[in-house]
């Protein structure tokens, strides 16, 4: 599967409660992601467009176990999320929830604004506007399966369904 | 080759003779823990009543209402009223008002040692101080391990972080913990088990130890380990536990890091705005005027807490200008220190006791900092916009360094009011 947007650069440690600040956490989903990145960016949610790639630094999604953090990147329209590394929990929750993950060494060399093509079987990630390539990773088997389902939930629907 | 301590947790958990770190395991689950805030409410309720799941054991299923209660607006009182109902609909045990769930989780004995304990908040890491693998996991995930008792984890490699010798008065756990986050770096035990050894850390309350554990998710850890001792034993003999194993790591076992701390050499830590590794020595810290200190929650409001906190402030008054908040940590601790009249010297010098919840630490009411304002506080992050305004700044310390900044106006080394 193939994603393709234009790139939102962000840089290390972005942690949950800039992504989904406590304080809107007791509204509805699409309010709260109205919200989203205000810690550091309180114009995302209005100049994100459906399907574009956020790029981050080291600790992406460091803290709070919210999943209403992924939630809120999602609804915002983030298609993908590229990072040099993830918080072990937000990139759980971030593949459970169906939004695409991409760990990248190189994420560095991506500029705010950069048309970006990532391929999530293969991990390759073309830079369209820079004309470079990069290796990200590629989910484990076990996991690209949860992943090609759309999520834990559709997932655990064929596997109660199964037993 | 041995085994660490995590590994022997993941073995038995899988059913499995011996594992290795990096392979990926299903591993059997005894406590499902889901608190108010990220629980039924979040995709949990929905999702499992679409899948037309059953809670696979109830009796090992709990949910704790503790970051919105008591409720500061209706919002917060519906996702309350939700989750109660949904505790009782589902017939799962519920406690509400006792104070944050890992401390809940600890006296109501939910961290049963040698199993694996799991919940919708991050610092279910704490559970680890009783020879538990404890570890927070997100909400959808949560539907998973209620559905089918079993969760999947890749076996984590373990940095080992031993300290040696007895740490200095004034010196505590909150310190030990700070002062290795500092060196480890926000996310420098991702992906990784945390364990702290050392005969410093085995000559530690059970208080003092959930501080350290509870705080290994600020270095990015899957949880945080001691090696259960007879401490532990005590305990769950104490809370009537009859299945239970204290594992320990093998002594030829394989560690990613070691460290190596002499307890004398530590002195009162603080980290500073905005990140938790951003640590210093309290004394190499130019004055800091405060606004607001706060000793609670389940990283720093424990009953021992609230015992140095008092033994600084006994007798004298908190800095005109200074607002003291003190919240134990649970309905238990909040009795005892009532009892034993530290409520009335914190009343008498001038601090407010607020319910145990969760409420003042992440910002979702009672002692919210507005724009300019900084406070300092027991709790375990400090991240930007976290207890209020993002224009505020928030200083973390043990509650000693919290009650001695609240005396002076100033943050200051607790030492001075030994």
């Amino acid at each position: 599967m193939s994603l393709r947007g234009n790139a939102w650069k962000y840089g290390n440690n972005i942690n949950t409660d800039i992504i989904s600040p406590p304080q809107y956490m007791e509204l509805s989903y699409a309010e709260m992601a109205q919200h989203a990145m205000e810690g550091v960016d309180p114009e995302f949610s209005q100049k994100i467009k459906k399907g574009d790639i956020l790029v981050a630094g080291a600790n992406f999604g460091s803290g709070s176990s919210r999943e209403t953090a992924p939630i809120a990147l999602k609804l915002a329209g983030a298609g993908c999320i590229i990072a040099q590394f993830y918080a072990r929990i937000f990139f759980r929750n971030a593949i459970n929830i169906g939004l695409p993950v991409v760990e990248c060494k190189e994420a560095n060399k991506i500029q705010e604004g950069d048309q970006l093509e990532v391929n999530l079987q293969t991990g390759e990630i073309i830079n369209l506007t820079r004309q470079e390539q990069y290796q990200g990773s590629v989910l484990p088997e076990h996991i690209m399966k949860i992943v090609d389902l759309g999520g834990l939930v559709p997932y655990l629907a064929q596997k109660l369904k199964s037993n | 080759m041995g085994m660490t301590l995590a590994e022997k947790l993941l073995a038995k958990a899988s059913g499995q003779e011996s594992v290795t770190a990096g392979e990926i395991i299903w591993a059997k689950v005894q406590t499902a823990m889901m608190d108010d805030i990220l629980g039924p409410r979040v995709e949990i309720a929905e999702k499992l009543k679409q899948l037309d799941a059953k809670i696979w054991d109830k009796n090992k299923a709990v949910v704790v209402l503790d970051h919105y209660s008591p409720a500061a607006n209706v919002n917060q009182a519906e996702i309350l009223k939700f989750t109660r109902d949904w505790a009782i609909d589902n017939e799962v045990p519920y406690f509400e008002g006792e104070g944050p769930c890992h401390q809940v989780l600890a006296e109501k004995g939910y961290n049963v040692p040698g199993t694996v304990v799991v919940g919708t908040d991050s610092h279910t890491c704490t559970s680890g101080a009783f020879g538990a693998f404890g570890t927070g996991i997100g909400s959808t995930e949560m539907i998973g391990v209620l559905a089918t008792g079993e969760i999947w984890l890749k076996v984590p490699q373990t940095i080992l972080v031993k300290w040696t010798g007895k740490l200095p008065q004034g010196v505590f756990a909150k310190d030990i913990a700070l002062k290795t986050i500092k060196d480890l770096g926000h996310a420098g035990a991702t992906y990784m088990a945390l364990e702290f050894a050392g005969e410093t850390v085995h000559a530690l309350s059970l208080d003092e130890r959930m501080c350290l554990t509870n705080m290994a998710v600020e270095a990015g850890a899957k949880t945080g380990l001691v090696e259960p001792d007879g401490v532990i034993r005590n305990w769950a003999q104490e809370h009537h536990l009859t299945e239970f194993e204290l594992l320990k790591g093998d002594q030829d076992a394989h560690y990613f890091a070691q460290y190596e701390y002499k307890a004398e050499d530590l002195v009162p830590q603080v980290a500073c705005p905005h990140n938790v590794d951003n640590v210093y020595d309290v004394n190499a810290l130019d004055p800091i005027r405060i606004d607001q200190a706060y000793v609670g929650s389940c990283t720093g409001g424990r009953y021992e807490d609230l015992v140095a906190a008092e033994k600084i402030i006994r007798g004298k008054k908190v800095a005109k200008g200074v607002r003291f908040l003190v919240s134990p940590a649970s309905t238990e601790i909040y009795t005892k220190a009532l009892e034993t009249g530290l409520l009335d010297s914190f009343v008498q010098a001038g601090a407010r006791i607020l319910p145990p919840t969760c409420g003042i630490c992440l910002g979702l009411h009672s002692g919210i900092l507005a724009s300019g304002e900084r406070c300092i506080s027991s709790t375990n992050r400090n991240f930007i916009g976290r207890m209020g305004s993002k224009k505020a700044e928030i200083y973390l310390g043990s509650a000693a360094t919290v009650a001695a900044s609240a005396l002076a106006g100033v943050i200051t080394d607790p030492r001075l009011y030994l």
